[in-house]
């Protein structure tokens, strides 16, 4: 500290209060003494209310209302006296040379350089092997400390892995029963024209990358021709006008749960992305990059809806290791 | 008695010295110089109400059935962390107030910061030797909004475990590393192993609280060691300060600011509800509401996510998610950057390398406050395009137009506000006067019936003689010169 120059140390010098440094600079000081009391007493019974309103156990409002009136009342009272009755001065205060002096900064670099840096200079070799070993234990407990947080991501899609290793998996399997999250399995009619259903593969109910959403887009019967989807090689990827995707958004893996009967568009709430259903899920507006993925599905001979196999890639949104 | 146990502990602990430097401390007076208090007082007032928060808070994602006093949700499965946060709102005495006051405290928190480091900005204050300081306020407001994101986290309903996932995302997206770093936080692919609400715990009430404590510490010690800057006036120089004394002046205003901020505190707390997590309902990964907000802080990160097109990369056999990555990373680290950097770069440009106590006119300083209010137009352009479906909804118009209109208004408006900021500087600079109060005519007719028109020195009601500065002396009540010079008399008036 550069302080040590100050006059300060001398005796204070003293003032009296009929200076004009040190008057308050309230015009009337009686009155405002009184105002600010005045503050504070209101403040005091601010706070004598909070203790009784928590007492008799009244809402959070009178307990605001109270605790604010209290704290309000003391704050401005002091505020006032701080501001219209103690001196204002103005006063000064010199600031000093804020750097150290030249000789100051020379000896302590000496200490440095010359005193620590001689030796230094003479054992270059322990010094190296230190910081190696420093460096070599900043690694030794880096490892537990990054590496026991949390498994390695599964590094591509052929890795086997759960879903909780790997962003390329998903528990659909071909055969898997749809399945609502309360555990109901989905029949063929369950839906009609325009409805929307979350669904999970069966023993996955609630699982984040299972989730899918499955939309009737025409009331089609077995025998009727399949509905043509307009992504190409998928039309028998839906079911007697049903087809499902991946309710995981792939901009920033929001489940993209407003669909637009009327436009037959999904939107994700998020960051209002737009798919077009009827086309693949190809996203027509908004940040997201792909389209959802869509999950096959069938009806077996009981009308019980399954998937016709799992998705032909990684669900939710992009990540470095996604080919 | 006083004087007896002061001695007592001087003795023992030696701060006569020091301390009496410290109580003659002298703060200059400026409104503006009150709002990095605001930000220090909610800080307060966060780490009181967080601590009775923490006490009630369940830190755990583990389903139980909820068996409170709020009827509605009786009988469900909701996470314990869901249910403790429930659980305080209602059958707490007095939890609903600490809970809504903590988090107003915290978006107050962040607006002062914001505020501050403005007005830092625009007058110059983070120049030699202060700009350690201006770098110490930047971490703490990355801090306080990283804190802000784990801390509305943490009750893991409906709209902030959206924000979870995100966050994941947008991790996930950084390239060759991040989906280790998104598998190490999370303890695996989200939603993780129910490992996360307890990690976001810990971090938010341990790990960036007290990283903050030792960069508030830091940010006041380089205060008081630097001293506070001041605006040129009436016998202020470079070298020194004029205002009042610590003791007891600014110590009876800034306590009393202290009181009056956390009154505003608690009655925005008690009267304005905010997050009422019992009205979202639980967390499931497959839910979602519409329009929902991040808090305020949060808002230019998800505006800037909005309005970004959806430039995917791929090639090589690896996924580059840069309409991911862009906003959400490489936008934000780069405003923070600039910011860490701004007052390097401006010595480097003005080639002003001289200690600086006296501040800026902002409009002295053209290309900076240009830059500054350019700076300020993007944050609040992508900070309203985060509203893009509330805005289409509210005006009527088609949802694609405001996106549009966005990814045109939020790189084309801060160019416009440079020039216009430039413009309006120079121009007050031109102008002889601005900004000064105008002298009065005083028309006098003479005995002939002639009008002549002086200007007066000061406007009528106007004069009032500044004082010259003095040293802060001690208070005297007593006019007798012996007795005030006399060692060993002198009263204090407290």
């Amino acid at each position: 500290m550069s302080d040590k120059t100050t006059p300060l140390e001398g005796t204070l010098p003293p003032a009296t209060l009929d200076d004009p440094h040190l008057l308050p600079s309230a015009k009337n000081p009686k009155r405002m003494e009184a105002l600010a009391a005045l503050a504070m007493v209101i403040g005091m019974a601010g706070f004598v209310a909070f203790i009784y309103v928590y007492w008799v156990n009244a809402s959070n409002k009178w307990e605001a209302l109270t605790l604010g009136i209290g704290m309000l009342g003391l704050g401005v009272g002091v505020i006032a006296w701080g501001k219209y009755l103690m001196p204002q001065g103005p006063f000064v205060e010199e600031r000093h040379e804020f750097h150290s002096t030249d000789d100051e900064r020379e000896s302590f670099n000496a200490a440095i350089t010359g005193r620590g840096g001689i030796e230094v200079k003479r054992r270059k070799m322990l010094l190296g092997v230190f910081a190696l070993g420093g460096g070599v234990m900043t690694l030794a407990l880096l490892i537990p400390g990054v590496r026991s947080l949390g498994p390695k991501p599964a590094k591509s899609e052929g890795t086997q892995g759960s879903t909780e290793d790997s962003l390329f998996t998903t528990n659909w399997k071909k055969g898997a029963k749809l399945v609502t999250v309360g555990g109901r399995p989905v029949k063929v009619d369950d839906l009609d024209v325009g409805g929307v259903l979350t669904v999970f593969p069966q023993g996955h109910e609630g699982s984040s990358p299972d989730q899918v959403i499955l939309i009737r887009l025409a009331q089609l019967g077995p025998n009727d021709p399949p509905y043509p989807i307009a992504a190409p090689g998928r039309t028998e990827w839906g079911v007697q006008g049903y087809v499902a995707y991946s309710k995981l958004c792939t901009h920033l893996g929001c489940p993209v749960g407003l669909y637009q009967e009327r436009t037959q568009q999904l939107v994700c709430p998020c960051h209002q992305s737009i798919f077009n259903v009827n086309a693949g899920a190809i996203p027509q507006f908004g940040p997201a990059p792909r389209p959802l993925p869509m999950l096959p599905i069938t009806v077996d001979a009981t009308g019980q809806m399954r998937a016709n196999g799992g998705f032909d890639q990684a669900v939710g949104p992009g990540f470095w290791e996604r080919p | 008695m006083i004087d007896k146990s002061l001695n007592w502990l001087d003795d023992r602990l030696g701060f006569a010295k020091g301390g009496r430097t410290f109580l003659d401390k002298i703060f200059p007076d400026h409104w503006s110089f009150m709002l990095g208090e605001i930000a220090l007082y909610s800080f307060v007032i966060l780490l009181g109400t967080g601590v009775f928060l923490s006490l009630y808070f369940v830190p755990s994602g583990h389903e139980i059935v909820y068996h409170g006093s709020y009827v509605p949700l009786r009988g469900q499965h909701v996470s314990e962390a869901y249910a403790s946060t429930v659980g305080l709102s209602f059958d707490v005495r007095s939890g609903l107030l600490m809970r809504q006051a903590h988090h107003w405290a915290a978006d107050i928190f962040l607006g002062a910061i914001a505020v501050h480091m403005a007005r830092v900005f625009f007058t110059g204050a983070f120049r030699k030797p202060r700009e350690f300081n201006w770098i110490v306020g930047t971490l703490m407001l990355i801090l306080g909004i990283v804190n802000g994101f784990l801390g509305y986290s943490l009750p893991d309903d409906l709209v902030s475990g959206t924000g979870i996932r995100i966050a994941f995302s947008i991790i996930e997206s950084i390239p060759v590393v991040g989906s280790y770093l998104g598998f190490f936080l999370f303890g695996g692919n989200y939603p993780g192993s129910g490992i996360i609400i307890p990690r976001f715990f810990t971090i938010h009430v341990l790990i960036v609280p007290a990283i903050i404590v030792g960069l508030l510490a830091a940010h006041l010690g380089l205060l008081v060691k630097q001293k506070h800057t001041q605006f040129p006036g009436k016998g202020k120089t470079e070298h020194n300060v004029v205002g009042s004394p610590m003791f007891p002046t600014f110590i009876a205003k800034t306590t009393g600011f202290l009181f009056v901020s956390a009154a505003v505190t608690f009655l925005l707390g008690g009267f304005a509800q905010i997050n009422p997590i019992w009205q979202f309902g639980q967390y499931e990964p497959y839910q979602i509401s519409y329009a929902v907000q991040p808090d305020w802080y949060m808002g230019w990160l998800d505006g800037a996510l909005r309005i970004m097109p959806s430039w995917e990369w791929v090639g090589w056999g690896h996924t580059l998610p840069l309409e991911v990555f862009l906003p959400a990373v490489i936008f934000p680290g780069l405003i923070f950057n600039i910011l860490i950097v701004w007052p390097f770069i401006e010595s480097i440009y003005t080639k002003d390398h001289e200690y600086h106590n006296l501040l800026d006119r902002p409009r002295d300083r053209p290309k900076r406050t240009a830059a500054g209010a350019s700076m300020l137009t993007l944050l609040f352009a992508v900070f309203f395009a985060s509203s893009t479906d509330v805005m289409a909804n509210f005006f009527q118009v088609p949802l694609i137009d405001v996106l549009w209109f966005f990814r045109f208004f939020v790189p084309l408006a801060p160019i416009a506000a440079y020039f216009l900021t430039l413009k309006i500087c120079q121009e007050m600079r031109a102008a002889e006067g601005i900004g000064k109060r105008k002298h009065a005519l005083v028309v006098e007719r003479s005995t002939t019936g002639e009008y002549t028109t002086t200007a007066s020195p000061v406007r009528p009601g106007d004069e009032h003689e500044e004082l010259e500065a003095i040293p802060v002396p001690t208070f005297i009540d007593t006019t007798d010169p012996e007795l005030a010079t006399a060692a060993g008399v002198r009263r204090v008036i407290r």
